[in-house]
């Protein structure tokens, strides 16, 4: 018999090698398949950050795709055409990052006395004022290039290794996806290590106390405010990461990418999955970016073969699974399809 | 260790126009157990708020420890060194009981995020010592084999000590306890009670808001008596108990 430790660790090397071996075999069935599972990774990233926010701090934030934006734009400026400027990409992340953190500060101060239904509206209207800003702050002096947005955004370059192109390495051919997908990894490795850390941490406990009961964390010592404005500034530094990779990748941003829609569809993923659980989190995360791209390969094709016409739109049914899937949810695993460790141990005591 | 402790002076607060409290200046001395009592509504919890800085107050000063209390900001009274329990119990519900007391002790420590995230070994050295310390405290209340259970699946007594036990991770100077006895039987207010007398050994000083009339008078040295707002008593618990206007409070006008 092996013990947990022992199955643990194997279980993680297989899930590991299984990770490296992906992106050749998606590459396989088209590169289309890679370019999905990048932006399902950009998601996760984006989940895990707003998870500290709601999940650990129970702050309810629908505004959160305003700091993706701003990572994104940070990058876009500074490594495109448009100001002519080309900073390195190590230089640029960590920037829109603190940009970013500076932006959840911002929304964070003022809000910070509000709660539920009233924070929620605040930081909704938060998220459509960054919005707003990038769409028209294109006179008098052109900074964002208005809703025509930015294009032909540097790709990353590590060294001689530039993100665009092909490499061939031994005998492998790395596409760009190919190569973004390594690095989206190792980003992602590094933010669930900071995650995890951050939960059981001093800070991690008072962002769940906070998330408890406000007035006991209060009153045993922690300085509430400046601890939920760490919750902010923390979620918007991941959004702002996740934001300068999405612009590097994708090589054009416009305002239209950070509509509402995107803060409830990171907010769903966090809820689906099970708020406070990072596993939870990922999953939700993969299962709410997957699926629609899973449809809208399938139907199409499915529904010529068998009634010889398209009947129903991928797009409809999409938003039919999404809601379906939130709905059951919300039905059957109130929590999550896999909640918090503390919300598990309760069920299984419950059954014993 | 002797000396005042705690002097508070012309306290007032108002609720719309309920003047829930009128003027109360009280001392505490260092050391010892000081009851507040009253009927219900009398303004016992609200002069607990005031104190802990959850609610404004109309009027008065506090002085603790020597220094004016910074009464706006609840963690800086907790930092000061006096914690509090609830009247109606409030835990990390969520979290497991050893998981509350350990939250006890963030405004006793100083890890911040880079620490978290760099896991420093300054930041791993305080985390064991906070466990450690947490650990330590359920003992010390009696509930050590409760340790990883979540909060809220605590029993009532249970809980109650849960909450003196996070109140204790402060590390306070002045415990405040609000009806720390209220839905206890026999048995479980005959082990509180030790704890609190317990208490007292180990240096603490003790403020105890309780209706359960045995055990204010056995455990208190001093005992104040709140009515309508206002201090009607303070004394030790024999003068208390045979003050007429005491009497008259709790069994109404008349009844003397
Ligand atoms: N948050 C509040 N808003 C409005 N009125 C309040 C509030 N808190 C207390 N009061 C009022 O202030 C008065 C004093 O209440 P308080 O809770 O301090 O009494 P108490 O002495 O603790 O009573 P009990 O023994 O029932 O706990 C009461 O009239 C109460 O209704
Ligand atoms: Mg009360």
């Amino acid at each position: 018999m092996m013990n947990m430790a022992m199955r643990e660790k194997l279980g993680l090397a297989l899930i590991a090698v299984a990770l490296v071996a992906l992106p050749f075999v998606l590459a396989s069935a088209g590169t289309a398949w890679v370019r999905i599972t990048n932006f399902a990774v950009l998601f996760v990233l984006l989940s895990l950050g707003l998870n500290i926010v709601v999940g650990f701090a129970g702050l309810l934030d629908l505004g959160y795709v305003a700091f993706y934006a701003v990572g994104a734009y940070v990058y876009a400026l500074l490594a495109s055409p448009h100001f002519g400027l080309h900073l390195p990409f190590w230089v640029i992340l960590p920037l829109g990052a603190a940009v970013a953190c500076l932006a959840g500060v911002i929304l964070g101060a003022p809000t910070l006395r509000l709660r539920g239904d009233y924070l929620a509206i605040v930081t909704l209207g938060f998220g459509e004022i960054v919005r707003i800003f990038m769409n028209n702050l294109s006179a008098p002096v052109n900074l964002t290039n208005g809703p025509k947005g930015i294009s032909r955004i540097d790709s990353f370059q590590i060294g001689p290794v530039n993100f665009a192109g092909s490499d061939t390495f031994a005998g492998l051919v790395f596409s760009g996806p190919i190569k973004y997908y390594y690095l989206l990894m190792l980003v992602l490795l590094a933010v669930i290590v900071v995650n995890r850390r951050l939960q059981d941490s001093r800070i991690g406990r008072a962002w769940v106390a906070i998330r408890e009961d406000e007035i006991a964390a209060k009153a045993s010592g922690i300085n509430t405010r400046n601890i939920k404005l760490l919750a902010f500034a923390m979620g918007a530094s991941f959004g702002g990461i996740a934001g300068g990779m999405f612009a590097a990748i994708q090589g054009f941003v416009s305002p239209e990418s950070f509509v509402l829609n995107e803060s409830i569809m990171v907010l769903a993923m966090v809820v689906l999955g099970g708020m406070g659980n990072i596993w939870g989190v990922i999953a939700g995360a993969m299962l709410l970016s997957f699926v629609p791209e899973l449809l809208r390969y399938t139907v199409e094709p499915a529904q010529r073969a068998l009634f010889g016409k398209l009947l129903v739109d991928p797009e409809v049914l999409r938003m039919l699974v999404f809601g379906a899937a939130l709905v059951l949810t919300m039905r059957f695993r109130p929590a999550g399809l896999w909640p918090e460790t503390r919300h598990r141990r309760e069920m299984n005591e419950n059954r014993a | 260790m002797t000396g005042i402790l705690l002097e508070a002076r012309d306290i007032g607060k108002r609720f719309g126009g309920v003047q829930a409290l009128k003027d109360v200046s009280l001392t505490i001395n260092s050391g010892e157990i000081y009851g507040l009592i009253g009927p219900n509504g009398a303004g016992k919890t609200t002069l607990f708020n005031v104190f802990t800085g959850l609610y404004p107050r109309d009027s008065g000063e506090v002085q603790f420890a020597g220094k004016a209390l910074d009464l706006a900001s609840p963690h800086a009274v907790a930092a000061a060194g006096i914690a509090r329990t609830f009247q109606n119990i409030r835990l990390f519900a969520n979290m497991t009981a050893l998981e509350n007391v350990m939250v006890g002790r963030h405004v006793r420590t100083r890890a911040g995020v880079f620490g978290a995230i760099l896991r420093t070994r300054a930041e791993r050295t305080e985390e064991a010592a906070i466990r450690r310390r947490a650990d330590e405290l359920l003992h010390y209340v009696g509930i050590a084999d409760r340790a990883d259970d979540l909060a809220r699946h605590l029993s009532y007594g249970d809980q109650r000590r849960l909450e003196i036990a996070r109140a204790l991770a402060t590390d306070p100077q002045l415990l405040a306890l609000d009806e720390p006895a209220a839905g206890m039987n026999a048995t479980e207010t005959g082990a509180l009670r030790d704890l609190i007398e317990g208490l007292r050994r180990d240096g603490l000083t003790v403020l105890l808001i309780e209706h359960d009339v045995k055990l204010v008078m056995g455990l208190c040295d001093r005992v104040a008596v709140l009515d309508y707002g206002e201090k009607i008593a303070e004394d030790v618990p024999e003068a208390v108990r045979a003050n007429p206007k005491v009497i008259e409070a709790y069994l109404g006008t008349g009844a003397a």
